[in-house]
C-alpha cells in the first residue's frame, strides 16, 4: 500500500515537472539552435557579433510576447531561411535528411542478419 | 541475396556521390534573395526626427519605395550614397532610410556632408526592427512596390548596375 502511494506521488510529480518544463521556453536552447549568419560555424550563443547580439534581443522579446520555441523558429526562418536553424525542420524538403539515417540503419541491420545467418548455415 | 547486397551498395555509393556533386556545385554564399516576391508586413519603425512610427500604411500611396539600411559608421554606405542621391531624383521612387544602430548627431552630420536622399527617415537603434526585414548587415536595400511586395533585395553597397536595374524597373511599370 505504502509503495503504491509513493509510486503515485512520484508519477504525479514526474508528469507535472514534464508539463512545466515543456511550457518554459529555454532561451539558451534557442540561442544554440540559431546560426550566426555572419560568423564562421558559430551559433548566436557562442558569438558576440552585432548580429548575434541583435538576434538575442529579438528572441528575448519574442519569448516575452509569449511566443513558443516553434513560433520563434518559424518567425526567424521566414526572415532568414531555414539556414538559420541548426536543427533542420521536418518537412518535405528535408524529408530525406531525416529519414535516410534510419533507412541506412535498417538496411545495415538486414545485411548483418543475412551474413550471420549465412555463416551459421555454413558452420 | 548477394546480388541484392551488391545492388544496394551501388545505390548507396551513387547516392553519396550525387550528394557530394550537388553540394559542391551549389553556390554556398548565403543571401536572402529568396525574400523577393514576399510581402512586407508588421512594419513599425520609429521616425528619426519625431516620436512617431512609420507603418505599412505610410507607403501604400507610393509607386516604389527603396528601403535603405545605413549608418554613419558604415564605410560602404558612403560608397553607395552618390547612387542614392541619383535615385532620389526619380519621381516614381521614394527612398526610405533606416538609420541602423547609429549616433543621431553623427547621422545628421553624415547627411549634411553627403546630402539627404531620403523621403522618409527612420531609426532602428537596437537593430531589432531590421530583423523583420531579414537584414544581417548594412548597407542593404529592399525595393518594394505600393503593395509592399519585395521586388529586389540588394546586399552590400548599391552600384551602377543596381542603379540601372532599378531605373529599368521604374520605367517598365
Amino acid at each position: 500500500m505504502k509503495f503504491r502511494i509513493i509510486y503515485s506521488i512520484f508519477l504525479i510529480l514526474f508528469i507535472f515537472t514534464n508539463l512545466l518544463s515543456s511550457e518554459i521556453v529555454d532561451e539558451n536552447k534557442i540561442h544554440k539552435n540559431l546560426r550566426c549568419l555572419v560568423c564562421q560555424g558559430q551559433s548566436i550563443s557562442d558569438s558576440n557579433s552585432e548580429f548575434a547580439l541583435t538576434l538575442k534581443l529579438v528572441v528575448k522579446d519574442l519569448i516575452n510576447e509569449g511566443k513558443t520555441e516553434e513560433e520563434i523558429y518559424n518567425f526567424l526562418s521566414e526572415k532568414y531561411g531555414d539556414w538559420i536553424l541548426y536543427k533542420p525542420k521536418f518537412n518535405l524538403q528535408n524529408f530525406l535528411l531525416w529519414v535516410f539515417p534510419y533507412v541506412f540503419l535498417i538496411i545495415g541491420a538486414l545485411i548483418i542478419i543475412f551474413l550471420i545467418k549465412k555463416s551459421s548455415k555454413n558452420a | 541475396m548477394q546480388n541484392i547486397i551488391k545492388i544496394v551498395t551501388i545505390i548507396i555509393l551513387v547516392f553519396i556521390l550525387s550528394i557530394f556533386f550537388v553540394s559542391l556545385s551549389r553556390n554556398t554564399n548565403y543571401n536572402t534573395e529568396y525574400l523577393i516576391g514576399n510581402k512586407l508586413s508588421e512594419i513599425k519603425l520609429e521616425s528619426f526626427e519625431k516620436e512617431t512610427y512609420f507603418t505599412e500604411n505610410d507607403f501604400r500611396n507610393d509607386d516604389f519605395i527603396l528601403i535603405n539600411f545605413w549608418a554613419s559608421w558604415c564605410s560602404p554606405c558612403r560608397v553607395e550614397h552618390p547612387i542614392l542621391m541619383k535615385l532620389s531624383k526619380e519621381k516614381k521612387l521614394k527612398i526610405f532610410g533606416v538609420n541602423f544602430k547609429d549616433n543621431k548627431d553623427q547621422a545628421i552630420n553624415f547627411l549634411n556632408d553627403l546630402g539627404n536622399p531620403y523621403s522618409y527617415l527612420a531609426k532602428d537603434q537596437k537593430g531589432k526592427q531590421s530583423v523583420r526585414f531579414g537584414i544581417y548587415g548594412i548597407p542593404e536595400s529592399i525595393l518594394i512596390n505600393g503593395d509592399l511586395l519585395i521586388l529586389k533585395k540588394y546586399i552590400g553597397p548599391l552600384n551602377l548596375d543596381n542603379f540601372d536595374e532599378i531605373i529599368n524597373i521604374l520605367k517598365s511599370s
